[in-house]
């Protein structure tokens, strides 16, 4: 008798009752013999010249391994998409906080002090903090022009569309800087020597770009170092690309003291000092007919990158490609730049770029629709895209998108025209808080951009064993998000066995193939699909083979090829979707293959004694495709929301000179489970003929809506324009008083 | 944790001689250390300047609450949870009790102290406002003798404050005899408010705390007692506000001259938690919430 399909329900998570009981693994419970702590040296300035290094007296710095940018044996580049950033600074120093130096010694209290009593003379230079100043050049701090990357992208004729516009609607919107804040900070083992080559164990999204930057960091070859993740207690993009750093630093310990060293860092180190999303700053001008036709979108779009590129460029891409949101419009511009300040590198968070340029679009067409007196759905009505229209980068919309079905789901369970109207009545009284409600739509493409995922070629392989299970290789992490449990119910399926017949492998360089990175919410639509199609070729196999009849049992049918002919392995590797066209050099084309579609609607009372704002209530209504796991999926999205929530009314990060002055989670104010509102989630499915069972992308898309949701709640309730993530106690005291006055 | 823990000693007292004993043999040579619930943050980000800690957690005569008929005696090694659970603090006491839920969470509730929350000595500590509404009074003791003080004149700078080197706080007294004033005319009515502004609702240090009560006689002022946190070097007594109303009627022009009034009393700063500007504006809102 066939297994029950494990799709769709809610199994239990694979590594669920090993985390409950503690046996799961993390990086700081390894231990090696002969174990050395590391821990890194940082720059007290933004921008420098270092003209020497003076180690106090104190401790004994005859037993303490030091390691500066002259100890590297390879290159001192952390290997990314461009070769800007040091993984030592040798003697210029780019932001606050930039690594000089590395200690490493057996007491790790100790080693505390011996930072302490590390000074630096450094020969200031002047620094850059702002998008403005670094625009304007003054002074040039990176490249010809403080420019990472620009991109230009639209269609049509917008000057001649603005030229004969009855309205023109114009905006500046900004969004700060946000900290990840996964539970477990980043940290790694490492063992290296000239015999064993390099070994890194932690906490990280995409063991294989760690597993790059540390053949460059030692000019060793690939097959000599090896990368393992260990049980990871978070990510959220936050350890995408900054765990190739904290791996290259215990590295480099390990390798001058020949012995394994272990660099955990605490929370205020992880905060200071690792990368943040990307502040930025959207303008808008629109021209819209009477009606609310929308006849041309001008957007210019820019991310404040930091001192080094890292992921600027690809962050930059997306959120430029978002820019436009769920709307056609024939004529369209959008500009998009990533620009260099003195500010610790900004990098890889949920939604990467489309949540800050999403807020800036979602909240300026409650704007628009205010300056011709339509309600806001009805002009985002009259402005979905369709079917067979075409985006802002030339894709014709392939998925079957209904976004006014999502929209009338969205409001209806949120009771949204009732209480819009009553909020409204009530507010004329004077009270002392003012109710609102707002809602926003958006899409969100899943998978790298355009042709990104072919020059990924991502594989996935399974093995039978002896045992008759089958075991999944991906480099695919699970970082909290499910990636175990959906993997264990998409291969259970497609080999018609039950998911306690599927094991997943611990990634681990050394046994799994590339599977690409953990990121861009690829890892379920992707690497899924190429998981169902490796299963059903080793199902293939087994019955080429003859061991597998087709109601025969499949942990029988492995059993007995492993015995009779040895390993069975299958694998897939990614193929281009052959329709799917792209061109780099224009930006122009099929961006994503698929996208997810939502919208969200918030709820909130603002206090206008202290200006704090409630969320009262959340609606998030998407179309995902076939959802996996509900539990999970559900997960994701309250998660996000809650993210978001934090990102648009407590997360703000206070900028000192370049440096972040709250630094503990004290002062940056994350909220807490009393401060969310009930997140009720909705799903409309629509399979997707390339995800596997029809799944797509949904890890980054709850990201994006909430910011823009509330602050259109905010307005609402107070009718004051909120422009600028976090709606922050004190900036709507100011509007409130402005506005009032 | 950025210390080295080899650098620190702690001494445990099992009595409150003994700890009297060691801090006049050495003076400022020795720190106490009670529920460590401040001490110990300081510890982990590695600027715990002293080196030398007297434990006080086992000297039980600091601990415990103690009703007499005219006031409440709260041992200066009462928790949060104490205050929480004793019946008087909660008939009486409201706005000690509401401090008490509003400060940290369970963790720290079971562990901080009274005596460490005044030692410490922060602007933007939470019971410190409710203890002045209420006009305490602080036992210290020292192997020279005890004495008492008034609360309000405790503090006078930041983190500036009057205990001797050689001193412990061992109690703080609240006066119960306001409490029992029963037969009002019809006309009277009393109101006591305790808020805590600190953006979430939970596990957060105070931009402003406010609290008071009041006592209206047919819509005049009698009574009133205002205490601010975070606004100011010190928590502080509103005085100027609270004479500006006093034996007025509430109105708009009354709420109009608190709120100037108010800004004699506070002297709220910029820093990584708020700014001055929204800690003026809404403490006078708050203030003007009290009169409304
Ligand atoms: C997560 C967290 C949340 C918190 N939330 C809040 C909050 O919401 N509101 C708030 O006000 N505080 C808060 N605090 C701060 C702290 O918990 C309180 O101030 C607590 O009351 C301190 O008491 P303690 O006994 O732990 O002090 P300790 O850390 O032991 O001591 C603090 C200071 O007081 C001195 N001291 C202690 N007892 C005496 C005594 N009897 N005589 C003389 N000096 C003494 C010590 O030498 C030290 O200088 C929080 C702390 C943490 C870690």
């Amino acid at each position: 008798m066939p297994p029950v399909p494990a799709i769709g329900r809610a199994i239990p998570r694979r590594e669920g009752v090993a985390k409950v009981t503690g046996r799961a693994r993390y990086v700081d419970d390894l231990s090696l013999p002969g174990m050395l702590h590391g821990l890194t040296v940082r720059s007290p300035v933004p921008r420098g010249i270092i003209r020497a290094v003076h180690y106090g007296a104190g401790v004994p710095w005859d037993e303490i391994t030091v390691v500066t940018a002259a100890d590297i044996p390879g290159r001192n580049v952390v290997a990314l998409i461009l070769d800007d950033q040091p993984y030592l600074a040798a003697d210029r120093i780019n932001h606050a906080e930039e690594p000089i130096l590395l200690l490493a010694h057996a007491d790790k209290q100790l080693l505390e002090e011996a930072r302490r009593l590390v000074t630096f003379d450094i020969e200031p230079l002047p620094a850059v903090f702002t998008l403005d100043d670094a625009l304007s050049g003054a002074p040039i701090i990176w490249g010809e022009n403080n420019l990472f990357k620009s991109y230009f992208v639209g269609r049509g004729d917008v000057d001649a569309a603005f030229a004969d516009a009855p309205i023109v609607v114009e905006g500046v919107y900004e969004t700060g800087a946000q900290e990840q804040l996964y539970i477990e900070p980043n940290g790694m083992l490492a063992v290296a020597g000239d015999a064993s080559g390099v070994t890194v164990w932690g906490s990280m999204q995409c063991p294989y770009y760690i597993h790059k930057a540390i053949a460059g960091l030692f000019a060793m070859p690939l097959e000599r170092i090896r990368v393992v993740q260990m049980e990871t207690g978070g990510g959220f993009g936050g350890k995408e690309e900054y765990p190739s750093i904290i791996a290259g630093h215990a590295a480099l310990l390990a390798w001058k003291s020949g012995r394994p060293v272990k660099m955990i860092y605490d929370r205020a180190e992880d905060m200071v000092a690792t990368t943040k999303r990307h502040p930025s700053r959207t303008r808008h001008r629109t021209a819209v007919s009477r009606d609310g036709t929308l006849l041309g979108m001008d957007i210019d779009f820019m991310i404040d990158g930091g001192a080094y590129c890292t992921l600027s460029p690809v962050v930059l891409s997306r959120g430029t490609i978002h820019a436009s949101g769920p709307y056609f419009c024939p004529n369209i511009r959008i500009r998009g730049r990533a620009v260099a300040t003195n500010l610790p590198p900004h990098g890889a968070f949920r939604g990467f770029g489309a949540p800050q340029s999403i807020f800036a679009l979602e909240r300026h067409m409650d704007r628009v629709a205010a300056a011709i007196g339509l309600q806001p759905d009805e002009l985002r009505r009259r402005n979905f895209i369709r079917p067979g229209q075409v985006s802002a980068v030339g894709q014709v919309m392939a998925d079957r998108v209904d976004m006014d079905a999502i929209l009338d789901r969205a409001l209806d369970m949120a009771d949204y025209h009732q209480k819009r109207t009553r909020f409204a009545a009530a507010n004329v009284a004077a009270g002392r808080t003012r109710k609102g409600i707002g809602f926003a739509t958006f899409m969100h493409g899943a998978g790298f951009t355009g042709s990104g995922e072919d020059h990924l070629a991502s594989i996935v392989s399974v093995e039978a064993t002896a045992d008759g299970t089958v075991r999944v290789l991906s480099a695919s992490t699970e970082i909290g998000q499910g990636t175990n449990t959906i993997f264990s119910q998409i291969a259970a399926d497609a080999l018609g066995v039950d998911v306690e017949a599927i094991e997943i492998a611990q990634p681990d360089t050394a046994v799994v193939p590339n599977s690409g990175p953990t990121v861009a919410s690829r890892t379920c639509m992707v690497v899924g699909k190429l998981l169902e199609t490796a299963c059903r070729n080793l199902r293939a196999a087994l019955t080429d083979s003859g061991h597998l009849a087709s109601d025969g049992d499949l942990r029988q049918a492995c059993r007995a090829y492993v015995r009779e002919r040895g390993p069975l392995r299958a694998s897939a590797h990614y193929q281009p979707n052959e329709a799917a066209r792209w061109d780099d050099e224009r930006y122009q084309g099929d961006a994503y293959g698929s996208y997810a579609w939502a919208a969200y609607v918030a709820e909130v009372t603002v206090d206008l004694v202290t200006f704090e704002t409630r969320i009262d209530d959340f609606v998030a209504v998407q179309e995902v495709g076939r959802v996996i796991h509900p539990v999970l999926a559900t997960g994701q999205i309250e998660g996000g929301v809650a993210q978001a929530i934090g990102w648009a009314l407590y997360e703000d990060v206070v900028w000192r000179e370049g440096r972040m002055a709250n630094s503990q989670m004290t002062n940056y104010i994350m909220p807490t489970s009393v401060d969310l509102p009930p997140i009720r989630v909705h799903f409309e499915e629509v399979p997707y003929q390339h995800g596997p069972a029809g799944a797509k992308g949904i890890g980054e898309l709850p990201m994006d809506g909430p910011a823009p949701a509330i602050a259109n709640a905010i307005a609402h309730a107070t009718g004051v324009d909120v422009r600028r993530v976090p709606f922050t106690p004190e900036m709507l005291a100011h509007l409130v008083e402005a506005a009032g006055a | 944790m950025r210390s080295w823990l080899a650098q620190y000693e702690m001494r445990s007292a099992s009595d409150l001689g003994e700890a009297l004993d060691l801090l006049s043999r050495w003076p400022g040579e020795w720190t106490p250390f009670a529920g460590g619930t401040d001490l110990m943050v300081l510890l982990e980000a590695g600027k715990l300047p002293r080196r030398r800690f007297v434990d006080l957690w086992r000297i039980n005569e600091l601990r415990g609450i103690a009703a007499s008929a005219d006031s409440v005696r709260i041992g200066a090694l009462a928790t949060y949870t104490d205050l929480l659970t004793d019946p008087i603090i909660a008939a009486e006491f409201p706005l000690v009790a509401a401090a008490a839920r509003e400060t940290g969470a369970v963790a720290i509730q079971n562990r901080g102290t009274v005596g460490g929350n005044i030692a410490n000595a922060s602007p933007a500590a939470d019971l410190p406002p409710a203890l002045l509404v209420y006009g305490a009074a602080l036992e210290l003791a020292s192997s020279r003798g005890r004495r008492h003080v008034a609360y309000e004149s405790f503090h006078f700078g930041y983190k500036r404050m009057d205990l001797a080197a050689d001193e412990l706080i061992v109690g703080v007294t609240l006066p119960r005899e306001r409490r029992a004033q029963g037969e009002r005319g019809a006309g009277w009515q009393h109101r006591e408010t305790y808020r805590k502004v600190g953006t979430r609702r939970a596990q957060a240090i105070s931009k402003i705390c406010f609290a008071a009560s009041v006592d209206l006689d047919g819509g005049v002022v009698r009574d009133i007692r205002i205490a601010l946190g975070s606004v100011a070097p010190t928590v502080v007594r509103a005085r100027s506000a609270e004479e500006s109303v006093r034996n007025q009627p509430i109105g708009s022009q009354t709420i109009a001259a608190a709120r100037l009034a108010l800004r004699a009393d506070i002297s709220p700063i910029d820093d990584i938690r708020s700014t001055a500007d929204y800690r003026l504006r809404v403490a006078g809102n708050l203030l003007e919430e009290l009169l409304s």
